[in-house]
């Protein structure tokens, strides 16, 4: 066991976790951070995408002590969920129906963010270029990609920080 | 109280936003995996890394006494209370199907069946000592692919001596309702055009993004089965009909369900071992899969080869279609693995007027994983033959594609429209979604543009894809399920509550995984209601909340479900307008109902429903011959299907140097009637092309000649993503033809998307090189396959080599682990 201390959506904790347990584990079955979910074995999904200090990982594809003395940000801490206030991109998935049975939606809207923390102004193409780490199978893709060229629009000048 | 003022302008036909939403992009979820109750085990299972084999032995001594190990249990360690898998739908009286425990304690017939249980404190304990159950296997030899089945030289079940599990026929002359094919076929050949083809139907993984998961809590008085599944009333069924526990003892839950597309239309074994190992240890258990177990182990769909004979008289009027469909079932019958290849028998005549057809489907068992519906079921697979066949009736004709439909589609004042099939299609407008589609993709543009990069010899050519569909969907009317001897009905269930303070809560008996009822259905009622959208909140998907209901697939949430709403709903009304006369103490026949609210004709008197329920509640003041309720359900069984329809356009740029194909273009002019949320149509309709056009360029299921899953991982199984595709034109006709037999006027779009593009984009990269001496190309179209096409006029390689050319000579198993020869330390994912 090893002792981890680190900030997840804004609350510190500390656990005692395996050496080997993944970050998507920590954050599902220690934390209760049920919003990140698991699609895949392979890293090949995205469904799983949380921030890192701000940046778009896969939480799969890391140790929970590689978190240790971190900033973690998942779908639930994008917005304060309670008032219904919420995350330009959130918004915008909505908005654009870029969301069908939701299970890739928290993954995908984690990446869109840093996609556009990025390129607060990108082309359709670097759009797509962007999402290619994260699966949908409902949408097509089609309206997941006018989500973040509406977000992108409707935040612009101001960025789409988290 | 709601004001009368703030009812709602009309809802049906608005694009409202889904109310589902909030929660899913905040992570306020209800997956059956978030789910955790106090005590709960966990469970891994350990699956057979042989095709075909018996089990010698299963050594479970180390894996028991691995940290935090409960339980671990093997076939033999149950008896009946296990029950079995179920096949609802025998095709033919003599179907051969094989017995299929969800846990076998003899002989496993692919790779992944299960072989036993681990039940640990964690998930992660369970794994680990999955991994130390000791299983000895003794190999038998396996049967893969269709042709080696058919051959009955290896038998995927001995047993049964034979591989055939069904031969099931549609004659057009012997039911009456066309011609004789065979004498159309010889009068072609003698004077007119003969058309024959094979075509693949390539193996395909449903590839819902939530992997399945199962809980069950044995600890009330009723059993709980919560469950990613898209049918929670035919699993409990199921489980009464094999488990020995009385229906009323049953609750099974769907709670947020993450996709299906026919992939979570099943009864599986993982469910069943998870109800017995929580009914043999009394503690809430939970099983979720893996990605890898989810693709080796969910069942499969398509897989087939269609042997196709078209007979035309010279100008391409079509005169008969001859259809032999090979099925492959798998492993097991499924719940309906059959009756997939049988619902397409009345689609392959499509939209046009054959005069004779007959459809044969033999279904064949082999050693792999079981096969069932895939979005479309049996649809995809009869439009993709007849849109490929009838685009090579065009070339040997020398017209146009879309010029050939025309000549042999049925035309609009034509309807209603019996078809070589049997069928009615109540309505449809060909003429106007062609013209449509035609206009929005710019046909005639890109005609021009194809030729003169034709005629300049360019590189990259351009080819043009048409795919004119039709479906059947909306299962389904419960006397034809009954006359092909499928063991249930296609009857839905709803029921309407009004609230005590004026709120309305809908119980509908499908149970949606990503499809938006919640939205579409609280249209539905707040228009017939005349109350506001916001009051009104849909419940499904518990069969204590929703007792009774046939679920959803099929394309039927809507056009059976949501009349069964209008049903309920107008019940509603008739209730409220007695208690309505009796209150405002006027005659029945004066009152008259509009936007909520009951009035008397020619006065200012009225009341709104929502104010009758409160009435209703207090129940104070009521008439002598009613009870004190609003409330009503309804049961809708339909007495046809319903047939969307429309015209697909795809523009593919095809590198004849390197194979290399590119969309370039897609649209579509889908005819579904009347549209309750275009932006929910929409939405079905992308996703619905994306799923087909995977099948025409990535996906496919592969198994090796010993019966390995290859494709057995998102590494390899190639699911498209953002940067694969592009954005669609998506279109519908100005004056839909609109259902006759449903009161909405609506038809089913889930699947329509994905019954129509395959076709569309082969039909496309073909048309790119026919000129170059090809008229076929199998799928999935990769670039080897289109490359090797070119340069030799074939189909462009066989399966194997294109689906993985990134594997060695030697490899045999890629990434895979191959299985040892006679023992495995257990696969336990």
């Amino acid at each position: 066991m090893a002792r981890i201390n680190l900030s997840v959506d804004g609350s510190n904790v500390s656990d005692d976790v395996e050496p080997r347990m993944l970050l998507v584990h920590y954050l599902r079955e220690k934390l209760g951070k049920t919003g990140t979910v698991v699609g895949c074995d392979t890293s090949n999904c995205g469904a799983c995408t949380v921030h890192l200090d701000g940046r778009s990982v896969k939480s799969c594809n890391v140790l929970a002590v590689q978190a240790d003395g971190h900033e973690v940000t998942t779908i639930e801490g994008l917005s304060d969920t309670v008032d219904g206030d919420l995350h330009p991109v959130q918004e915008a998935f909505r908005e654009c129906h870029g969301l069908q049975c939701g299970f890739c939606t928290p993954g995908m809207i984690m990446q869109s963010v840093d996609l556009l923390n990025d390129n607060p102004d990108p082309t359709e193409e670097e759009v797509r270029l962007g999402l290619e780490g994260n699966l949908c199978r409902c949408t097509g893709y089609h309206n997941i990609v006018k989500s973040v060229l509406h977000a992108a629009k409707s935040s612009s000048g101001e960025g789409a920080n988290a | 109280m709601t004001a009368v003022q703030d009812a709602p302008s009309k809802e049906i036909g608005r694009d409202r936003r889904r109310k589902e939403d909030q929660r899913l992009i905040t992570g306020r979820t209800r997956w059956t995996d978030n789910i955790t109750l106090p005590g709960m085990l966990h469970l891994a299972m350990v699956r057979s890394p042989f095709a075909h084999a018996t089990i010698t032995s299963i050594d479970t001594e180390a894996a028991k006494a691995a940290p935090n190990v409960v339980a671990v249990l093997s076939g033999k360690d149950f008896g009946d209370e296990l029950g079995v898998c179920i096949n609802a739908w025998p095709i033919t009286p003599d179907q051969k199907a094989p017995g299929h425990s969800p846990m076998p304690a003899d002989r496993v017939a692919f790779a992944g069946e299960i072989v036993a249980v681990v039940v640990a404190r964690s998930a992660a304990e369970a794994r680990d000592a999955a991994e130390l159950v000791d299983v000895e296997f003794d190999e038998q030899p396996a049967v893969i692919g269709i042709k080696n089945a058919l051959q009955d030289s290896v038998l995927a079940h001995p047993d049964l001596g034979t591989n055939k599990s069904a031969l099931w026929v549609f004659d057009s002359a012997d039911a009456g309702t066309g011609s004789d094919v065979e004498e159309a076929i010889s009068k072609a050949r003698a004077d007119g055009i003969v058309i024959e083809r094979e075509f693949r139907q390539q193996r395909l993984i449903p590839a819902f993004m939530e992997p399945r998961s199962v809980v069950v809590d044995p600890t009330g008085e009723q059993i709980t089965m919560y469950s990613a599944t898209q049918i929670p009333h035919i699993l409990r069924f199921a489980l009464a009909a094999t488990t020995g526990v009385p229906e009323s003892k049953i609750r099974v839950i769907a709670p947020d369900v993450g996709g299906g597309f026919g992939g979570k239309l099943q009864t599986t074994p993982e469910e069943w071992i998870a109800w017995a190992v929580g009914r043999r240890l009394g503690k809430p258990v939970k099983y979720t899969e893996t990605r890898s177990e989810s693709l080796m182990s969910a069942h499969h769909g398509r897989d087939q080869v269609q042997t196709l004979t078209l007979a035309a008289d010279k100008e391409g009027n079509v005169t008969g279609f001859k259809v032999h469909l090979d099925a492959d079932l798998g492993a097991y019958v499924a719940i309906v693995g059959g009756g997939v290849p049988v619902l397409g028998a009345f689609m392959f005549n499509a939209i046009y007027k054959f005069p004779s057809y007959r459809f044969e489907c033999q279904t064949v068992l082999t050693n792999t994983t079981f096969t069932d519906a895939y979005r479309g079921a049996g649809r995809p697979e009869a439009t993709y033959a007849v849109e490929r066949i009838m685009d090579d009736l065009a070339a040997a004709v020398g017209v146009d594609p879309l010029e050939i439909r025309e000549r042999n589609w049925i035309k609009h004042e034509e309807f209603p429209f019996t078809t070589v099939a049997g069928l009615e299609y109540d309505s449809g407008n060909y003429e106007a979604a062609t013209a449509r589609a035609k206009e929005v993709f710019g046909y005639d543009e890109l005609r021009a543009e194809q030729k003169r990069r034709r005629d300049e010899g360019d590189r990259v050519q351009l080819g043009i894809g048409v795919s004119t569909f039709t479906e059947m969907c909306g299962l389904a009317p419960s006397r034809v399920l009954g006359s092909l001897d499928y063991g249930a009905g296609g009857w839905e269930h709803a029921s309407v509550r009004m609230l005590a303070t004026g709120t309305v809560e809908v119980v509908t008996g499908a149970s949606a995984h990503g499809q938006g009822h919640e939205t579409a259905f609280s249209q539905i009622v707040a228009d017939r209601l005349g109350v506001p959208f916001e009051d009104v909140e849909v419940l499904h998907g518990d069969t204590q909340i929703a007792h009774k209901g046939l679920d959803t697939y099929g394309s039927r949430s809507l056009v059976v479900g949501g009349e069964a709403l209008v049903r309920a709903a107008d019940k509603v009304i008739e209730k409220a307008k007695h208690l309505a006369a009796h209150l405002l103490e006027a005659s029945e026949d004066d009152l008259e109902f509009a936007g909520g609210r009951f009035s008397v004709r020619g006065t200012d008197s009225g009341v709104a429903i929502q104010e009758l329920a409160t009435a209703a509640f207090a129940a104070h003041n009521y008439p002598e011959d009613m009870e004190p309720s609003l409330d009503a359900e309804a049961t809708f069984d339909p007495v046809n299907f319903n047939y969307p329809h429309g015209t697909h356009l795809c523009a593919m740029e095809v590198d004849t140097e390197t194979g290399e194909v590119k969309m370039r273009k897609y649209t579509c002019c889908d005819d579904i009637g009347n549209i309750i949320n275009p932006l929910i149509v929409s939405g079905q309709v992308h996703g619905g092309l994306v799923q087909g056009i995977a099948q025409a360029l990535w996906e496919e299921a592969v198994h090796d000649e010993s019966g390995t899953l290859v494709s057995g991982s998102f590494v390899d199984y190639l699911l498209p993503t953002a940067a694969d595709t592009i954005s669609f034109d998506v279109v519908h006709t100005d004056q839909p033809s609109v259902c006759t037999t449903n009161t909405l006027g609506t038809k089913g779009v889930g699947e329509a998307g994905t019954i129509a593009s395959t076709p569309a984009v082969v039909n496309a990269v073909v048309d790119a090189v026919r000129h170059l001496g090809v008229d076929d190309i199998q799928m999935p179209c990769t670039p080897e396959r289109v490359w090797r096409a070119i340069n030799s006029g074939g189909k462009g390689g066989s399966t194997e080599g294109a689906a993985m050319p990134h594997f060695g000579d030697d490899a045999g198993g890629g990434n895979q682990e191959m299985p040892g020869t006679s023992s495995t330390e257990g696969a336990g994912a």
